[in-house]
């Protein structure tokens, strides 16, 4: 892939992002950078709106302060028409897969196609199968969603957001939930997409360890700001304790084992009260 | 695609199932099956008072329904109800001095207007008048009558 | 009395914002009917889980409601020596007032709650935020297909109800109790108006179509994304779409059989 010969190195670049829900702030003037044809992950406790920056990105939500470019466009300046074709080279994995209930695995594989082209059925054909033949499962291509395992579906769903060969693809907690093997046959989909295909990804995860083995460049979050950045080694070797506690997964640290709450003798011996 | 045919033939059945109860509403039970709207012609007659007669009220003759009621209005000069009636085209042989009057079904029945054909040559053309008339019978008034007539025998 | 005062101001504003939603949601709807009319197939496969999975709950409801009619009519029109008038009674009934007005209910008891909770769960599971990510448009992909196989059976299934109906009267009335067959349909036919009883029963039925629908399918794409915000939601369908059916039932009679 000719990715070096592109004048700017960053896909997707984040700058002085700012977005709350209700009274909560959500991301509090955040910047990232998000390079060509790497793997860079986003990690964080659950409930930081890991999510909801994907979906800032791929412009369903809109920012209060701050610009999101996407291959040059500001996303949240274009028109509906322009949003849309630029979606058709974003591809994003959704943490349920979201594949179509009422469509067998072939049909959801052939949706975008569909949707967006008019080939022929044989060469749809051919394409989808070559989409499932990638992520292993052209044998499954007839069962229906509610048949599949959740590693399955994930896996589906890859191949549907591969269909039209985006230019990146966004993974919201591709591991959630998965037994080691479909942890394992995930991390390796991501790794050898990314290279064979030559995309850009962008991994949202709170699984340390399947990240940090495929990533090229690691944001940590925290409470609306990036509390740690740097390359999975950096990132394991850094001073901070909060992604310290973050990365070992210590039950008490700078993140607190206890909800606040008022002294704990006090509360015990204040009787009369009904809670 | 065993499994979309079948359910392309079911919609199929459904809709002209719909549609053939559409139809059946519109022939079996309305009037539209017996009642062509404009394929006729039209003929007035003036009557003194035209009662309860409406607007799609039935004009038989003989006992056989001929046409229908399509206007009713009052004239302010002669202060009498024009009634305009709208027969079909198949009964156009009605003589020119036809007697028209207001009748009632029955004594709860709705009021229709009968036409008695007379013994004239001439017969009635589109836009045409019948002359002698007979209002309706107002059932107060002819109790009234039947009272006051009654009352001035026995004296 | 203040809290009280601020909880209604409250109430009230969230339900004209929901209705602003719901209008902004079937201008959208509306303005994706042209691409659905160029793919007929996804509109037939609608018409099937919307008309077709209704038909057997319309024609079995029409067939009873018409059985009853024509039993309790004959009694009471039998006090006044009427039963030969009792073709127009069930006729006059079904058309007017219980064909659109009973299969209309059916139809979002059945149909409408069906969609909401589809739809739901499509919002629920990311399908329709998935679509939106693959650049397709939930609205005209989902949500009008849906609307337009809605609007399009309702009359349809009212007609059935009616016709039905009308065949169960005379079943019960002719066949069990003995009114004369030709007097059942000849009364109904002189008596009953296409224009004012046929016509006016239709355009209830595309309007109680429409209404029902709209909020069945609004209901599940403004439904909270968890099972219980579903639920809720389904059954607000049901709830809003009697309300405004017999709501919409009055104001229309009322404009259509007012002068007369």
């Amino acid at each position: 892939m000719d990715n070096s010969v592109s004048p700017q190195s960053s896909l997707v670049s984040v700058k002085n992002l700012s977005f709350s829900r209700g009274n909560k702030k959500i991301f509090d003037d955040i910047s990232l950078e998000f390079e060509r044809g790497k793997i860079t992950a986003i990690m964080g406790p659950s409930g930081t709106g890991k999510t909801t920056l994907l979906k800032l990105i791929g412009g369903q939500l809109f920012p209060e302060k701050g610009i999101i470019n996407v291959d040059g466009n500001n996303v949240h300046r274009l028109r509906r028409s322009e949003l849309y074709n630029l979606r058709k080279r974003m591809g994003m994995l959704f943490q349920s897969g979201a594949l179509l209930t009422d469509m067998n695995v072939f049909d959801n594989v052939a949706f975008p196609l569909r949707e967006h082209t008019h080939l022929p059925e044989s060469m749809i054909r051919t394409l989808v199968l070559m989409k499932l033949q990638a992520v292993g499962l052209r044998g499954a291509r007839k069962l229906m969603p509610n048949e599949l395992s959740g590693g399955m579906a994930r896996r589906i769903a890859l191949a549907r957001a591969i269909a039209l060969d985006p230019m990146m693809i966004m993974y919201d907690e591709p591991f959630t939930g998965q037994d080691p093997i479909s942890k394992g046959a995930l991390v390796h989909l991501i790794k050898s997409l990314n290279t064979i295909l030559g995309l850009t990804s962008i991994v949202v995860s709170h699984d340390v360890h399947e990240t940090a083995a495929i990533a090229d460049y690691i944001y940590v979050i925290s409470e609306g700001k990036i509390v740690g950045q740097g390359s999975p080694k950096e990132i394991q070797q850094s001073k901070s304790d909060w992604v310290q506690q973050f990365m070992t997964g210590a039950a008490d640290g700078p993140a607190h084992f206890h909800y606040p709450a008022k002294d704990y003798i006090d509360d015990l011996l204040s009787t009369g009260k009904r809670y | 695609m065993q499994h979309t045919r079948t359910q392309d033939t079911l919609v199929g059945l459904f809709i002209a199932s719909g549609i053939v109860g559409l139809f059946f509403l519109a022939m079996q039970v309305s009037n539209l099956g017996s009642f062509t709207g404009h394929d006729g012609y039209t003929i007035t007659a003036r009557f003194e008072n035209s009662g309860g007669l409406k607007v799609k009220s039935p004009v038989s003759s003989a006992g056989v329904k001929i046409g229908r009621v399509s206007a009713i209005s009052f004239d302010t000069t002669t202060y009498q109800s024009v009634v305009q009636m709208n027969i079909d085209a198949q009964y156009n042989t009605l003589p020119e001095d036809t007697t028209a009057s207001v009748f009632t079904a029955g004594l709860l029945g709705e009021q229709y207007v009968n036409l008695e054909a007379g013994g004239s040559d001439e017969l009635l053309k589109d836009g045409g008048n019948i002359e002698i008339t007979q209002s309706a019978i107002i059932l107060e008034k002819a109790i009234g009558q039947f009272l006051f007539k009654s009352a001035s025998e026995k004296k | 009395m203040i809290e009280f005062l601020q909880h209604l101001g409250e109430n009230t504003r969230t339900s004209f914002t929901k209705l602003g939603r719901g209008t902004f949601f079937l201008l959208q709807t509306l303005s994706g009917i042209l691409s659905v009319l160029t793919r007929p197939r996804l509109l037939l496969k609608q018409m099937y889980s919307v008309g077709v999975l209704s038909f057997l709950i319309i024609t079995i409801s029409g067939l009873f409601v018409g059985m009853v009619l024509g039993l309790q009519g004959y009694y009471i029109l039998s006090d006044f020596g009427a039963e030969e008038t009792l073709g127009v009674m069930v006729a006059a009934s079904l058309v007017r007032e219980l064909g659109p007005v009973v299969a209309a209910l059916l139809f979002a008891g059945r149909a409408g709650s069906a969609l909401t909770a589809e739809i739901g769960l499509m919002k629920a599971t990311e399908q329709l935020s998935g679509m939106e990510m693959m650049a397709v448009d939930p609205i005209k992909r989902i949500i009008t297909p849906r609307f337009l196989a809605g609007f399009l059976s309702m009359p349809l299934l009212a007609a059935l109800f009616s016709a039905v109906g009308i065949i169960g009267g005379q079943m019960v009335g002719s066949g069990l109790l003995g009114v004369d067959e030709g007097a059942y349909w000849a009364q109904m036919q002189t008596k009953l108006d296409f224009q004012d009883d046929i016509i006016n029963g239709v355009i209830k039925s595309i309007v109680f179509g429409f209404v029902a629908s709209w909020i069945a399918l609004f209901e599940g794409y403004d439904a909270i994304p968890t099972s219980e915000g579903v639920s809720r939601a389904t059954t607000r369908t049901v709830v809003n779409s009697a309300f405004s059916i017999l709501g919409l039932d009055f104001i229309l009679t009322a404009l259509m059989f007012g002068d007369n």
